[in-house]
């Protein structure tokens, strides 16, 4: 990118959760459902103090992409580390659900889902826990039908169970920014000590789970710049190409065989992960 | 066929469960894959065993790493593959014993995630295909685990005893991110049943369908052996009985009011777009 490119660049990563999905959509055709009008918060959070917000930081955006049923699922990374409680959490999987049901009578519902979450609301604990398990449920049921695509731009990224929610999809998309991984490095570092992973060491961090990190290592499907463009341009071509032959969930056989080939007496480095799974994974 | 040595909770209750049954060759030591007998019928069980040896250090407790979490996806797809072609298809049952997920560098790096999800969608296709899949939750059932191994089950059922508990994190980790100490942590969990570790609580939510007393969890046998087996067996008629394949028979209990709230305020406002 030269310097008239990123100046006249339109940022996806600076955007709201509700502002993401809307330019995801066919222009003017986003309608919001369970918005924050409607009030929907957590009383969970209510009765420990914690302050709402009134969509509980989850934007399900109803619309089109090229002129076909959508509905974008926006998670707000700014409200609450983006962490699933149970309204959330059930707004992501109901509307997913609806959106496979629309698939079972005919109606070829597609959905796009962005990740910016730390996973499940410590605060909701297993009701947190739960929704995810049925947001994975629904994923799994949709993804039969049509794509359904991820993206993790940043600035939170993905994990938690929420991680498991992004590689259950058929397309992954991300950018520089974002950082893909189950264990947020905060959890690691309390449950394995400093020396297997210092959270405050954030190169360290972003060369184990960082965008780049996970595109070279085959395990997204597309690594962007910032820019509103290049991901809207990404999702359609995604949903133009339609459901994988098989999803990367599937590949348990590659996995398991990249896997074996791990020297697992030494620690990770970015590099031999890189060579293991573009050797094992791109074939 | 006997003569093995129970490391845990979860390899006695997958023993006791199938014996008759082999522990089939060639998976990890970690996870135990029976193909036992259901009410007569085959059936497959599948545990995630501590295995002192594991080549991945941080995975030898009995937790849900890389090469389990693939494993296990292994196991629930060669099951589906070995029906796909006939008309039956075999019940799933998970033995649920799963102290968390692999926390380390290596998880991390090699992308513990996605193993996690390849084990989550076997499980999910292999419910949607028509594998009646049961989870039965004998000891720890924690966090990103138990989202691979057993929450994609149809029907989940526990044991009713103090060291059975599901949770989504361990409760350190959890006061470290939500920046209070253990003492609050446990005094928030008394008053709000989400926060609770210890299964009664999460019994009030709804997720489960049955939650069994059982005398002794820790050596399964008589009574409280017929009676999970018992169990077992009902969730299997009910699950043939239900026409949807999908979870939402968790749905429905005062405690998660909300998340059937949201489903009917979304449904109402879906159509305009149709």
């Amino acid at each position: 990118m030269n310097l008239d490119e990123l100046l006249s660049r339109e940022s996806f990563t600076e955007l709201g959760a509700r502002a993401r999905a809307r330019v995801l959509l066919d222009e003017g055709s986003m309608r919001e459902l369970i918005g924050p009008f409607d009030r929907l918060s957590s009383p969970w959070l209510a009765q420990q103090g914690v302050v709402t917000q009134a969509d509980d930081g989850v934007v399900v955006a109803r619309g089109r992409i090229d002129g076909q049923s959508a509905v974008v699922l926006a998670i707000e990374g700014a409200y609450q580390g983006g962490s699933m409680g149970e309204v959330g959490g059930a707004k992501i999987a109901g509307a997913l659900e609806l959106a496979a049901e629309d698939n079972r009578r005919g109606i070829p519902t597609r959905a796009v889902i962005l990740f910016e979450t730390g996973g499940v609301r410590l605060q909701e604990a297993n009701l947190g826990l739960a929704a995810i398990a049925e947001i994975h449920a629904a994923i799994v049921d949709l993804r039969r039908y049509q794509p359904v695509i991820g993206i993790s731009a940043g600035p939170v990224g993905c994990f938690g169970g929420m991680s498991i929610a992004a590689a259950l999809c058929s397309y992954l998309i991300v950018t520089r920014e974002a950082r893909l991984g189950l264990n947020g490095p905060q959890v690691i570092e309390q449950e394995a000590g400093i020396e297997e992973y210092d959270s405050r060491d954030r190169p360290f961090i972003w060369s184990m789970t960082g965008g780049e990190q996970r595109w070279h290592s085959c395990l997204v499907d597309a690594y962007l710049d910032d820019s509103v463009a290049a991901i809207s341009d990404q999702v359609r071509a995604f949903l133009l190409q339609g459901v994988p032959a098989q999803h990367r969930s599937d590949r348990y056989e590659a996995f398991l065989a990249s896997l074996a080939r791990v020297d697992t007496t030494q620690q990770a480095r970015p590099d031999v992960v890189r060579a293991i799974y573009q050797e094992g994974l791109q074939a | 066929m006997t003569n093995r040595v129970e490391s845990s909770r979860g390899a006695a209750w997958l023993a006791a469960l199938t014996p008759r049954g082999d522990v089939l060759p060639g998976y990890p030591a970690a996870v135990r894959v029976v193909d036992g007998e259901l009410g007569g019928a085959p059936a497959r069980f599948i545990a995630v065993v501590p295995d002192a040896e594991n080549a991945f250090p941080r995975a030898r407790k009995g937790e849900v790493g890389l090469v389990e979490g693939w494993a296990l996806a292994r196991a629930v797809r060669e099951c589906m593959a070995a029906d796909a072609a006939g008309v039956i298809r075999r019940p799933i049952v998970a033995v649920i014993d799963v102290t968390s997920q692999a926390y380390g560098r290596r998880e991390e790096a090699y992308g513990i995630h996605q193993a996690l999800a390849g084990a989550a969608a076997a499980y999910a296709d292999a419910r949607l295909a028509g594998h009646p899949v049961i989870g039965l939750i004998v000891g720890k059932a924690m966090s990103g685990a138990l989202l691979a191994h057993g929450y994609q089950a149809n029907r989940l059922i526990a044991l009713d005893d103090p060291r059975v508990m599901v949770h989504a994190m361990g409760k350190a980790a959890a006061a470290r991110v939500t920046l209070r100490s253990v003492e609050q942590l446990e005094a928030l969990a008394e008053t709000i049943p989400p926060m609770a570790y210890d299964i009664r609580s999460f019994d009030t939510l709804g997720i489960l369908w049955r939650l069994l007393p059982v005398a002794q969890a820790d050596q399964p046998g008589g009574e409280d052996l017929e009676r999970v087996q018992a169990c077992l067996l009902a969730a299997l008629v009910d699950i043939r009985d239900d026409s949807t394949p999908d979870l939402s028979s968790r749905l429905g209990q005062p405690a998660r009011q909300l998340s059937s709230q949201v489903r009917t305020r979304l449904r109402a406002g879906w159509e305009a777009h149709g």
